[in-house]
């Protein structure tokens, strides 16, 4: 008896699965998540845990796709944005995007944040035919259409940008010892492979490959130890706090390098005033997003437009921090696909806009870098241009430099 | 050679900022038998206070001392409000009640402040100290306070009445009530005492490593293995680890070949692992003979 | 001043076996029949994600009971176990990616390897006590994520970009899904072990780590072997987690540096206290607690999240200081005490 009831449980096991997992039926022919009167998108970013400093990035999200609503939302319909934790943990991320998938029934997810994260869930996304639009990470991998053609990226890889500030130090300092400060994860080796491979054949100039972890109280031993052994070249990849403690203490221990900051410490409020602007005089760094707290924008539209958003849907949050700059173009960026993807909404058609984005521009883009995808070019981003620090802000010199990997 | 001595003086710079932790994580210790996770954050929020205190206008020396006395007030409010519900919990509750604490004092503060760093000043000034680059003023400060402190401490503890009350107290709890020491009130000056010890390291950690919410996260595990390595009955002891901590691990990283940079910090905890082993009570702690 | 800290995990509220409030033995097996009939039924019943979440609160739930055999039944504390499940998983990722292994050898696999490194760590552990075991215990939680980074061992490891582990496909002759297979798989792994290590508490061995921990000398004094339960029991406790860890990598199919850090020792340590220190079913409501409870902080405030799950976490506490376990222990006491004759009292003793 019980051998029967077991096996008829069984039997009628998917029927019951399925009717719990089938959709609700449609008028018109939307993909999951979407009704004539709203559309829900996902999220997931790491608002406590060890990456808590990114929080302002999905902050910034939630409240653009306020302003968006208040501004009448997309093709008249209102955004429901579902953002979750996962403390930066890939186990959590992965938990979360299958309740948002599978429970929350998003239509995509739009600037997942963290490179382990996102390689949590790249698989399953794609399995699921899911589109993750604009992954918040600078990895290289995300630009792979035959592969994983659900996944589309972002930012310059910073394999790109490593190779960006080979080219230039190949130019300024071509006999100069090079030391590299980088953070012990996926973003900071990416940085140092990207310098050594623009380096090429010359990739022993870099005699110092000085790595810290976050829970470092400070970076002073490895700058101590750079000019120590004769570095005349400072590669610092270092996140603000560790940026700017770098910059200090190369300006207490008298040591003048070639200094190359990247773009994830080059914030005028968050990294060089703590740092001290005069300590951060000649410095040099590439942009692709404008500096808030550099008063050169003061009088730019995008600028303008950016500080009104801030002003009225995040009073209390601190300018400075480019968290926000980041999150707040993510979105810009996702609302123009959906844009385009006018009342077609079905998952195949947001994938087929994102990869066809032409010269988009969101407010605090540089000018001229604008965001370019086609069906074999899954990178939004590729364009950067360097700046040299004058003491109080940056100047923009050279042209637009192309960063993808080629 | 000379990279030999400016690493061993940035270590000492650095190990100056595990001893000033190290000192209040063995303050609590010696008044509640056991470690206090949440020591960093407490001491990462009084720094935020002092921080908000200089931005609504108070010179440094007045937001100083009054987030030191502050700090002791929270101490001890945290003493009644939320170690006493669990002092007769076990131990392990008791730990869990502390990394509660933790959560509440690190969200709080990045919700409060934000997450970008903000510079804290010192009163000592960053000018390079001897004329040479092998250490700044404020380093040399710091290293000044924190041995200040630690002779008032042993002052205090060995030479008032008050400080062998808390020793009593905390040594054996029975005893001490029965000659009359209010055992309640000597947890409770212990923990405020921690608390302005923690304070005081704080707002000379904030100037070197930059105040942000997570910056204690760091420091506490070396405070932490500082304290132990010189013996958590011994607030010397713990300033002498604090520092030895900080030079073990730059020499780690800058002279062990191949795994000594991006395995530092594993380094470090294993040489203090092997000197437990030798000296199960830490450098300078005492054993105790217990009747079975 | 105190000198070396008291054995104060021995006193930890861990209740001896023998006094434990148990049902009646036939009112536990129905008790307990009932619990699995209804855990085999969840997955037939809920969504894919649902039986997901159920399959990582059991897996947690075994990484706790690890830990609880380790600090609950032999008092030895540690903050290490987020490296023993990081172990266990990369064991399993890496036979699977690099050598073709089916998954379910690599289960077998990663208790013996778990097994095997907790071995070795117990022997040096043995001299130390409390605090300065929490810190050596603490140094191997911080450093497995950085030897898994470490350049050197990359091609194994795939560094810090992490390895994808395929999920185990269902055998073809059953009508379920990749998930309801794994949840199944994995409830079968977690009874086995979970019965394993109850007759392991109720046997004799089970009895000479106990004593170990109540009273260190007075067992060594009664003829225990010490050294050799205290690291065998290591050695378990190390194989348990190292096994959760392995069935976590099949669930997450991911593993990297960054899901293995000190903060999921801690998370184990909060769910074993919740749970209840030495109760071995109260390991699976510590599970829960951990899974779920970040959940509903992060629901409640998304900026605020981990100052709701403190507030949270010691409201608990506060109600509950020997955790789930004890709080019913509790409950049951006063009800048993509430139904006896109050003049006649406890003939025989009955719980």
């Amino acid at each position: 008896m019980r051998q029967l009831t077991r096996r008829s449980i069984l039997a009628a096991a998917p029927a019951v699965a399925f009717a719990f997992k089938a959709w609700p039926a449609r008028a018109k022919d939307y993909g999951p998540g979407v009704t004539d009167k709203e559309i829900k998108i996902g999220n997931t970013g790491p608002y406590s845990g060890p990456a808590s400093s990114y929080s302002a990035v999905p902050k910034s999200q939630v409240a653009y796709w306020k302003m968006i609503n208040d501004q009448g939302g997309i093709n008249g319909r209102t955004i429901n944005f579902i953002s979750y934790d996962d403390a930066y943990s890939p186990p959590k991320t992965v938990e979360m995007v299958r309740k948002l998938v599978e429970e929350d029934g998003v239509f995509f997810t739009s600037a997942t944040l963290g490179t382990p994260c996102n390689s949590a869930i790249w698989h399953y996304m794609n399995e699921k035919k899911v589109p993750q639009l604009f992954v918040a990470t600078g990895a290289t991998k995300w630009d792979d259409p035959k592969g994983h053609p659900w996944t589309i990226g972002w930012q310059p890889n910073y394999q790109s940008e490593g190779r960006i500030y080979a080219t230039y130090i190949l130019k300024e300092k071509p006999d100069g010892k090079i030391g590299v400060l980088y953070q012990n994860d996926d973003f900071g080796k990416d940085y140092l492979k990207g310098v050594k491979d623009g380096l090429g054949d010359k990739a022993s100039m870099v005699i110092v490959e000085a790595s810290y972890e976050t829970t470092d109280p400070t970076v002073d031993s490895q700058v101590v130890d750079m000019k120590a052994k004769g570095v005349d070249v400072f590669v610092n990849c270092g996140i603000p706090k560790f940026a700017a403690q770098a910059i200090r203490k190369a300006a207490e221990i008298g040591w003048k390098p070639l200094h190359v900051l990247s773009s994830i410490g080059n914030s005028v409020g968050a990294t060089l005033k703590p740092a001290g602007f005069e300590n951060a005089k000649d410095i040099v760094s590439d942009f692709y997003l404008k500096d808030p707290s550099d008063p050169k924008w003061k009088d730019d539209d995008g600028f303008k437009t950016w500080i009104a958003f801030m002003d009225k849907y995040m009073p209390d949050a601190d300018k400075s921090d480019a968290g926000n700059v980041a999150g707040s173009s993510l979105a810009g960026m996702t609302a123009q696909v959906l844009k385009q993807c006018g009342d077609e909404l079905t998952r195949e058609n947001v994938m087929k806009q994102a990869a066809s984005l032409h010269e988009v521009m969101v407010p605090m883009l540089l000018p001229g870098v604008t965001a370019n995808t086609s069906p074999t070019d899954f990178a939004p981003l590729k364009q950067v241009q360097m700046a040299k620090f004058d003491g109080q802000r940056w100047n923009l010199f050279g042209e637009l430099l192309r960063g993808a990997i080629g | 050679m000379e990279l030999l001595l400016q690493q061993v003086m940035a270590g000492l710079a650095n190990g100056a900022i595990y001893a000033c932790m190290a000192l209040a994580v063995v303050m609590i210790y010696q008044a509640i038998d056991h470690l206090n996770f949440a020591q960093g954050e407490m001491a990462m929020f009084s720094t935020f206070i002092a921080w908000q205190l200089m931005a609504w206008g108070l010179p440094y020396w007045v937001a100083f001392a009054l987030t030191v006395v502050i700090s002791f007030v929270a101490g001890v409010l945290i003493d009644r409000v939320l170690f006493r519900p669990v002092q007769k919990a076990p131990i392990l509750s008791q730990i869990v009640a502390f990394i509660a604490l933790f959560s509440i004092l690190n969200s709080s503060a990045g919700e409060i402040w934000d997450f970008t760093i903000k510079s804290f000043p010192t009163p000592f000034g960053h000018q390079p100290l001897f004329g040479g680059t092998l250490i700044d003023t404020h380093e040399a400060g710091m290293i000044g306070v924190t041995l200040a402190l630690l002779g008032l401490l042993y002052l205090f503890f060995r030479g008032t009445r008050l400080g062998l009350a808390m020793r009593a107290a905390a040594a054996n709890p029975a005893s001490a009530r029965l000659v009359g020491i209010r055992v309640g009130w000597m947890t409770a000056l212990g923990w405020g005492m921690a608390a302005s010890i923690g304070a005081v390291a704080g707002m000379l950690i904030a100037p070197v490593v930059f105040l942000e919410p997570n910056m204690m996260l760091g420091v506490l595990l070396y405070g932490f293995a500082g304290a132990v390595l010189g013996g958590l009955t011994s607030p010397a002891g713990a300033v002498v680890g604090g520092f030895s901590v900080g030079i073990i691990e730059n020499l780690a990283g800058t002279f062990v070949p191949y795994v000594g940079r991006e395995l530092k910090l594993t380094l470090a905890l294993v040489l203090i692992v092997i000197v437990l082993m030798f000296r199960p009570s830490g450098m300078f702690g005492r054993s105790v003979v217990n009747r079975v | 001043m105190t000198t070396v800290p008291k054995d104060d995990i021995a006193v930890a509220g861990a209740v001896p076996v023998q006094r434990e409030l148990r049902l009646r033995p036939s009112l536990r097996h129905v008790v307990i029949a009932g619990a699995i009939a209804a855990a085999l039924v969840i997955p037939l019943v809920t969504s894919s994600f649902v039986t997901f979440q159920v399959t990582e609160v059991i897996i947690y739930g075994l990484a706790i009971l690890g830990l609880n055999l380790l600090t609950g039944f032999n008092g030895q504390f540690s903050l290490g176990h987020s490296a023993f499940y990081g172990i266990g998983a990369y064991t399993t990722a890496i036979l699977m990616h690099n050598y073709d292994v089916a998954y379910y050898w690599t289960i077998p696999a990663a208790g013996g390897v778990c097994f095997v490194v907790g071995f070795l760590f117990g022997l040096p552990a043995l001299r130390l006590q409390n605090l300065y075991l929490a810190l050596a215990t603490f140094a191997l939680a911080n450093a497995t994520p950085q030897i898994l980074k470490f350049h050197a061992l990359e091609n194994w490891t795939g560094g810090v970009q992490g390895l994808v582990v395929d999920q185990p496909d269902p055998p073809s002759f059953l009508p379920i899904d990749g998930d309801q297979w794994l949840y199944y798989f994995t409830l079968a792994v977690m009874l086995v072990m979970f019965a394993a290590a109850t007759s392991l508490i109720h046997s004799r061995s089970g009895r000479a780590i106990m004593a170990i921990r109540d009273n260190p000398i007075a067992a060594a004094a009664m003829g225990i072997n010490t050294s050799l339960y205290k690291t065998l029991t290591f050695g378990v406790s190390a194989l348990y987690t190292g096994v959760a860890g392995a069935l976590g990598a099949l669930a997450v199919a991911f593993v990297a540096p960054d899901s293995f850090t000190i903060f999921l020792s801690i998370s184990l340590l909060v769910g074993l206290v919740i749970g209840g220190v030495g109760s071995i079913p109260g390991c699976l409501f510590g599970g829960l607690f951990v899974l779920y409870v970040p959940n509903i902080a992060n629901s409640l405030s998304s900026g605020l999240a981990g100052a709701i799950y403190g507030v949270i976490l010691l409201l608990v506490i506060f109600v509950m200081p020997a955790g789930a376990a004890g709080f019913v222990r509790l409950a049951a006491a006063r009800l048993s005490r509430s139904q006896q004759a109050p003049i006649t009292g406890a003939q025989g003793g009955k719980p």
